[in-house]
């Protein structure tokens, strides 16, 4: 076990301490372990009401009736109310995707529902009282007449003529259609001699964090405080300005220690809009946690995509061009972003490879089940999913060794612009894959593979898969994803605050808003080796609008290539204006001193020094400065990329499987990642572990399913099936380090890395493994069911 | 429902006297009337493990334990877990070094889990860890460092059980 990187990578980096690089323990992790730290739901206000949400059993139904007395007059209950008394919410949930000249239908998502609900879990009235177990049996007491329209849950079935329309003003349960395209694809298929097609399922997946959602909400003297379990404070403050009808000063959001969130706190929920107005309303602190039935139905899912596929190619194995058209299910309604979600599996539908040729179409549709939106990799799971599993169909159509061919058509030459316009920072295919084969022995695998289907007792099935991905992250280039580019009504830069105190030691102030990832060690890092300090005297400050400058929080895997350069390059303005003080002190040239050995010191006669302590003096009592400087050592940085950032790597899965139970079991993973320089390895592995189960849940396990009547059949953690540790291997990891020229610390992102790459690696392995049975096209998730099936269909 | 029922209960070596609602889970007792927020509330299913403490030396799921169960028992949660004034329980020290969570949420019932497998059985083996962790759910880590961090922790016990110097754990 153990990560063979972690160790490898720990080096010296020049101009500091080396904290950079180095494998060490969180900052964050003291509080963890001890049960000291504190999420939403450990914190009490004085006066503190708790709310209980009374929600929809029906999938689409128009509301006839509610009344609430019953409820109401229950002891200890303060107020019940209905979408009819929300008058003080100034506005639905926004939708902040508007692509230019695209029609995309919108329709009101308010906190509670107005007149109709078009999903299980709607949210119709809220009861709030003093006692969290009295309000839930209250909540019971609110008697709600629906009466039920006809139900759409199959996206395709609701695309058709005769499906019944779920809001009734656009006519249509389309809600958008566009396409991203570069290339000749004409060309480029009719000079292929091969075009294989398939459609491809990626199914609905939960994000899942442990931590269920909750909000505190309190208003005090004129001004709102949000405590949420969120990853986007900073947005969150903006929309709820614009919901609440506040003004933006008014509203104070604070993200306290939050317990995962996988994109599924990327949002702004209407709870979180509701606790604050009912704060407001009355007066009072207002609480609400989410039961877990409460978050798989209304924490918004991922993927459910429908993708069909058409790949050209020449006998020789040149990829020619790629064709997807995507269903995108959106469920009823959206929140704040989720139909721009498919347009992510656009920018990496042709993977490593060198098309000449792409278009992506992407369509969105309207169902009765609750919204899609960004879960672990949004977007580009489903891409390398569909690419790296059709590599591998196509190699077998062409009768090309899969790994051969993926050889062929691996992109070399970084930067690369791709027809579809975007252009890989830079990449090393081969390097990942030949570090992932030397791991892997894939020699002595397929003799062994051999021996054990030929025991003439006891044949064992075992299989290998690959997967070599690239990703898109680091969101991301304001002018490529705001309102002239792809249409987000928004900018993507990162801010980035770092202060020295008077007596030498430092706050950072991050725009991005960490909940797990180990940001505070990992900033803290690569501020200490630019101060002459160690990362324990930097203390990194996150998550609330009220301290630092506003930022664009966290996903994407963003906060390290965009937040971490803006602290960075924060960071480099306080070394420069430490270095004028120092030497105007030390009477030297400011190009001649330089950080070394925790101090700044003259090059050449390192004896001649000043701690950053002494330079914080000078700075605060401003008695001998340069002429011109002003007092204080306190810099800002607003950091807005030129592109995104390209990670990549190759992994390879081995499985074995039951073919008298479908059962698969994952015997060996190999997970070869680069996502640049590292600045904590540590960090890097847990994400790729992290990452990889993420992806194997989805694969075997996980499915958020719904009836045909439109019942939430996945409600508990008892019908959704998170991977546990007894269903998951170890895994060997290793990296390269191929530096993106987009940012000075050269990093790529790397929280969706594994996640983005897993899936096909699996599915790929398993058809591997059965292909001697004749299986030779398996959809997710891998079920003992499903994988039988398929075996009992090709012995047919 | 407002029929209150008198209790006592020794919690991390101090005892409590209260008047609670038959129905009250020990989760709540520990979080809502003992300010203990150190266990967590994951699911509703007893599925996730994240409100894992000792009853009396044997984990339990405390969502899953009404607080009137636990008359009379003795309850450890992680505040408790490391002997007082003691810093860190060797779980919690290798859980830190060896990077065995991430968001933390899960962690306090999974440490708890562990030592619960840990005194039952000392030197487990991985697979061994695996299954007695089958009941505690994590969605950050995958695990891989989790079982790391409990073999390390295991070695650490045995170690200082047997009186020996603590040899380097990797």
């Amino acid at each position: 076990m153990g990560a063979p990187g972690a160790e490898a990578a720990e080096r010296e980096m020049p101009g500091g301490n080396g904290y950079v690089g180095r494998a060490l323990k969180r900052k964050e992790d003291p509080r963890l372990i001890t049960g000291r730290a504190t999420y939403v739901d450990d914190m009490v206000l004085p006066g503190m009401l708790h709310a209980a949400i009374v929600r929809s059993p029906e999938a689409h139904a128009r509301i006839a009736s509610i009344d609430v007395s019953a409820a109401a007059e229950r002891p200890g209950i303060e107020a019940v109310f209905t979408g009819a008394d929300l008058d003080g919410v100034a506005a639905p949930c926004p939708m902040v995707w508007a692509p230019p000249g695209v029609e995309v239908h919108v329709p009101d998502h308010w906190p509670l529902a107005k007149g109709k609900v078009g999903y299980v879990g709607q949210a119709v009235a809220v009861v709030l009282g003093d006692d969290k177990y009295a309000v839930v049996d209250a909540a019971e007491q609110v008697l709600v007449d629906y009466e039920p329209l006809p139900v759409v849950v199959d996206p395709e079935a609701a695309l058709r003529d005769d499906a019944p329309v779920i809001h009734d003003q656009f006519g249509t349960n389309k809600v958008f259609e566009w396409s991203l395209a570069g290339g000749d694809l004409d060309a480029a298929f009719a000079e292929a001699d091969v075009v294989m097609e398939r459609r491809v399922v990626n199914h609905r997946t939960a994000g899942a964090a442990i931590e269920p959602r909750g909000a505190l909400a309190e208003w005090r003297e004129g001004r709102l405080t949000l405590r949420s379990s969120t990853q986007i404070p900073h947005i969150a403050r903006v929309i709820l300005s614009i919901q609440l009808g506040l003004s933006e000063e008014r509203i104070r959001v604070i993200a306290p220690e939050v317990g995962g969130g996988f994109g599924s706190k990327l949002q702004v929920y209407g709870e979180e809009v509701l606790v604050a107005w009912c704060a407001r309303r009355t007066g009072r602190p207002v609480k609400w946690t989410a039961t877990r039935s409460d978050d798989m139905a209304t924490t918004h899912h991922g993927r459910d995509q429908i993708d069909y596929v058409r790949i050209g190619a020449t006998r020789e194995g040149r990829l020619t061009g790629i064709h997807a058209r995507v269903i995108q299910d959106c469920g009823a309604y959206h929140l704040i972003e989720g139909p721009v979600i498919p347009t992510f599996t656009s920018c990496v539908i042709s993977g490593v490879y060198d098309f000449a040729a792409v278009r992506t179409d992407v369509i969105g549709v309207f169902t009765n089940k609750f919204t899609t939106d960004a879960i672990r990799g949004a977007g580009r799971p489903e891409a390398t999913h569909l690419i790296e599993v059709c590599i591998d169909q196509l190699a077998d159509e062409l009768g090309i060794d899969r790994l051969e061919l993926r050889r062929r058509n691996f992109i070399r030459d970084f930067p690369n612009e791709r027809p579809h316009g975007f252009v890989y920072d830079s990449g090393d295919y081969d390097g990942t894959l030949d570090r992932c084969l030397e791991l892997l022995d894939l020699d002595g695998f397929r003799r062994e593979q051999e021996e054990l289907r030929n025991d003439p007792v006891h044949p064992v099935y075992r299989g290998v898969g690959f997967s070599t991905y690239v990703e898109i992250c680091g969101l991301g280039p304001s002018r490529a994803l705001g309102p002239d580019g792809w249409g987000m009504q928004g900018g993507y830069f990162e801010s980035a605050q770092v202060r020295v105190l008077p007596t030498g030691s430092v706050m950072v102030y991050t725009g991005t808003s960490p909940h797990g990832q180990g940001l505070e060690t990992s900033f803290a890092q690569i501020v200490a080796d630019r101060l002459g300090l160690a990362p324990d005297a930097v203390e990194v400050i996150h998550g609330d609008t009220d301290s630092g400058p506003f930022g664009k929080d966290t996903y994407g895997s963003r906060s390290l290539s965009v937040g971490g350069e803006a602290i960075a390059r924060a960071a480099q303005k306080v070394q420069e204006k430490a270095k004028r003080i120092v030497a105007h002190k030390l009477e030297a040239a400011p190009e001649d001193i330089e950080v070394s050995d925790g101090a700044f010191r003259v090059k050449g006669s390192p004896e001649q020094a000043m701690s950053l302590a002494e330079v914080a003096t000078e700075a605060y009592i401003p008695a001998d400065l340069p002429d011109g400087m002003e007092a204080g050592l306190d810099e800002l940085s607003f950091y807005d990329p030129d592109n995104f950032v390209w990670p990549f790597g190759a992994h390879a899965c081995v499985t074995e499987v039951d073919p008298e139970t479908g059962r698969v079991e994952i015997v060996r993973w190999i997970a070869v990642d680069d996502c640049g320089p590292a600045i904590n390895p540590k960090l890097i592995d847990g994400q790729v572990h992290g990452g990889a189960v993420h992806a194997i849940g989805q694969a075997l396990y996980e499915r958020i399913a719904y009836d045909d009547d439109g019942q939430l059949v996945t409600g508990t953690f008892v019908d959704y099936g998170l991977p546990t540790a007894a269903e998951v291997p170890s895994f060997e990891t290793a990296r390269t380090e191929t530096p993106s020229p987009t940012n000075s610390l050269g990093v790529k992102g790397v929280g969706e890395a594994a996640t983005i790459a897993a899936t096909p690696a699996i599915v790929n392995s398993v058809i591997d493994a059965l292909r001697p049975l004749g299986v030779t096209y398996l959809d997710m998730p891998l079920t003992p069911e499903r994988v039988w099936d398929a075996i009992q269909e090709a012995r047919r | 429902m407002s029929t209150r029922v008198p209790i006592r209960l020794s919690v991390n070596g101090r005892e409590h006297e209260l008047e609670v609602e038959p129905r009250l889970l020990l989760v709540h007792l520990l979080r809502d009337r003992l300010g203990l927020t150190g266990t967590h509330v994951g699911c509703d299913t007893s599925n996730c493990g994240a409100c894992t403490v000792h009853l009396d030396g044997e984990a339990v799921k405390s969502c899953t334990v009404l607080a009137v169960q636990a008359d009379g028992a003795e309850v450890t949660t992680i505040e408790g877990l490391a002997a007082a004034g003691d810093g860190l329980h060797p779980l919690q020290a290798a859980f830190w070094e060896d990077h065995a969570l991430q968001c933390g949420y899960c962690t306090p019932g999974m440490i708890m889990a562990a030592a619960d497998l840990l005194a039952r059985n000392p030197d487990p083996s991985e697979e061994e860890i695996r299954s007695g962790l089958e009941g505690n759910l994590c969605r950050c880590t995958g695990y891989h460092n989790i079982v790391r961090a409990v073999r390390d922790a295991a070695a650490e016990l045995r170690a200082a059980r047997a009186g020996a110097p603590t040899p380097e754990v990797v």
